[in-house]
């Protein structure tokens, strides 16, 4: 610990003008006539192509009348937009998007907090399960939501037959097939796919904590649970908030999982706006982009949030 | 994002990278604890091996199902009675798997080798070099780790689309690229700055040039960072399954995560075929994370948490 705090200054963005001597000066300012383009050039050229003018493309496409084959019929002025309010199915999609993302981000945090706190412990075959843990991360979110919903198959399921055998149903069911019991069941596959990325995270920032905090607290004669309350979990905020953003935004955009379960269905009763979204997307693309466009707003306002929460949590820490 | 965490809390915090040292303190107590083994020991270690084999479920039935024989794929049974491989053969002879196991070869190979080329650069000018507009760099690269695939997909399908690029390896490679850019960024940031300076410029006085300095002075001590960057790259390609979904529409210019999907029809799955491919899709992604591991946490305390 002692060697990193003596590292810290040199954390700070170098000033290597200025702390340079003799030889490397006259270097330094040979790079400074390059300035900084050819080393941040490609990256920001790279975004500007495939992230930020497909924004512009999403919004002119969404003022657009194209036909299903792709060609320009004109302009749509705002028909798209209005055409997406006056869809019934539009207010359930983003009641149930709304709920998805809250149920699964605070299902996702909380456990992920208890799991963290467990695999931080030392005991025998840490390192193997925690190596288990990764498992929903590096496999496909694609992949896992497909075995979930073949272990929720109704005949040859490998759930159904468990909880038949143990007795907690009757007889084996379509969970998927209807959406009061799909919308849980694609909610715990959002989570436990979450879970890693967020436990990990977790788990870093409990590395940070430095064991004197805890000493000073067990001399102090502090509990279990008051040190976690008043010690761990104030300490753990950045590495929380890291966490919930992150997850917010995944967890808005999350599109394999309904998809590869219930394609959005029956109709758009198991949709999202991003899977609405692509359900529109087969018959109307300028309705898709309008949709879109909202869709995307709605992301803007998170970042906006995320970038004033980061500005207070930096302030504060 | 993280960026602007990691540089302008960097004094604030307690917290600092440890790239690969702090390792040695929990071993010495791991090894201390398994000395004698506390009945709350072995409840933590009963709970954490029951959720891991949880953890670990989904993906055992995946597998027993790739090498269920067709004749009982349907039956309501936990194992078959006995174990086929056919299913791998057949599933290579009937679908596109072997085209679509190239594509995503190419393009998470050739994306992550387009975000080191143009990740590294940038990186380390902005960990060492406070230009005028590297706010601004931070804050799009941070804009770019928000907005997702998902969110654009219609204007990334418009886009290709007008450009005549749809169906090509080029454009997944563009794109996994562009929206793997900013984590990369990121965690090499932060690597590269908790580099000392010092150490490259001892290698200036000693005669290197600032670029020979880079290579052969930061560059070794920032490969953790740069494991790190390259193999989350490489499995976010490999995983992708959005923008192929949509800017590959014949089957063999799809991904393997598309192709997979396919086995999904409106009406039948072919599951025994789809777990087959899907086994096979999981195997680099298991060698690649049991490379890494170790670097996983190092590397998220080095981006996100400081």
């Amino acid at each position: 610990m002692s060697t990193n705090t003596a590292h810290t200054p040199q954390e700070r963005p170098a000033h290597p003008a200025r702390a340079a001597r003799g030889k490397g000066r006259g270097r330094r300012f040979r790079l400074d006539r390059l300035g900084p383009l050819p080393w941040i050039g490609p990256a920001v050229a790279l975004i500007v192509l495939v992230v930020l003018w497909p924004v512009y493309e999403m919004v002119r496409t969404s003022f657009l009348k194209i036909s299903v084959s792709g060609f320009v019929r004109g302009s749509a002025g705002l028909d798209k937009y209005r055409q997406l309010f006056d869809d019934p199915d539009l207010g359930s999609v983003l009641l149930a998007t709304v709920v998805w993302t809250v149920a699964v981000v605070t299902c996702t945090m909380v456990v992920s907090l208890a799991l963290a706190q467990l695999f931080h412990q030392q005991f025998p075959g840490r390192r193997l399960t925690r190596w288990a843990l990764i498992a929903p991360w590096a496999a496909s979110v694609l992949m896992t939501a497909v075995a979930f919903r073949w272990m929720l198959d109704r005949t040859a399921g490998v759930l159904n037959t468990l909880m038949a055998d143990l007795g907690l149903i009757d007889e084996p069911k379509d969970w998927l097939g209807d959406p009061s019991t799909a919308w849980p069941w694609m909610m715990a596959v959002a989570v436990f796919v979450s879970l890693p990325f967020t436990t990990y995270t977790l788990l870093a920032g409990l590395g940070t904590v430095p064991d004197e905090v805890y000493e000073a607290a067990r001399v102090d004669g502090t509990g279990t649970w008051q040190t976690y309350r008043l010690i761990t979990l104030p300490l753990l905020r950045p590495a929380f908030l890291v966490g919930v953003v992150i997850n917010l935004i995944n967890v808005f955009n999350s599109f394999p999982i309904i998809w590869a379960m219930t394609r959005g269905g029956p109709d758009s009763q198991t949709a999202t706006t991003t899977v609405f979204m692509y359900q529109l997307k087969n018959n109307d693309i300028g309705q898709s982009a309008a949709m879109s466009v909202v869709n995307f707003a709605l992301v803007v306002v998170l970042v906006v949030v995320f970038l004033w929460v980061s500005r207070w949590n930096k302030e504060e820490a | 994002m993280m960026s602007t965490h990691t540089t302008t809390t960097a004094g604030a915090s307690p917290a600092t990278v440890r790239p690969v040292g702090g390792k040695a303190s929990p071993r010495r107590r791991s090894a201390r604890a398994e000395r004698r083994l506390r009945p709350r020991t072995l409840a933590l270690a009963a709970v954490a091996w029951l959720l891991a084999i949880t953890f670990l479920l989904p993906y055992v039935e995946m597998v027993i199902t790739a090498l269920r024989p067709a004749g009982e794929l349907r039956d309501a049974t936990y194992l078959p009675d006995e174990f086929v491989w056919s299913n791998f053969v057949n599933v290579w002879r009937d679908s596109n798997l072997a085209d679509n196991l190239k594509v995503s070869l190419l393009v998470a190979g050739g994306s992550t080798v387009l975000v080191l080329l143009v990740a590294l650069p940038a990186a380390y000018y902005t960990a060492r070099i406070r230009f005028r507009g590297r706010k601004l760099f931070l804050l799009l690269v941070l804009v770019t780790q928000m907005f997702q695939p998902t969110s654009l997909l219609v204007g990334l399908y418009r886009q290709f689309y007008q450009l005549d690029m749809l169906n090509s390896v080029w454009t997944l490679i563009l794109c996994n690229a562009a929206f793997n850019l900013a984590f990369a960024v990121w965690i090499l940031t932060a690597y590269i700055g908790s580099i000392p300076v010092q150490l490259e410029e001892a290698a200036m006085i000693d005669g290197l040039s600032r670029f020979g300095a880079l290579l052969r002075v930061t560059l070794p001590l920032a490969m953790p960072g740069v494991v790190t960057a390259v193999v989350f790259t490489f499995i976010a390609a490999w995983n992708e399954f959005v923008m192929g979904l949509t800017l590959s529409t014949l089957p063999e210019s799809q991904p393997l995560t598309v192709g997979i999907n396919n086995f999904i029809g409106n009406y039948s799955v072919q599951w025994n075929y789809l777990f087959a491919a899907s086994v096979i899709a999981i195997v680099p992604v298991i060698v690649l994370f049991a490379f890494i591991e170790r670097h996983v946490v190092s590397g998220l305390t080095a981006g996100s948490v400081k």
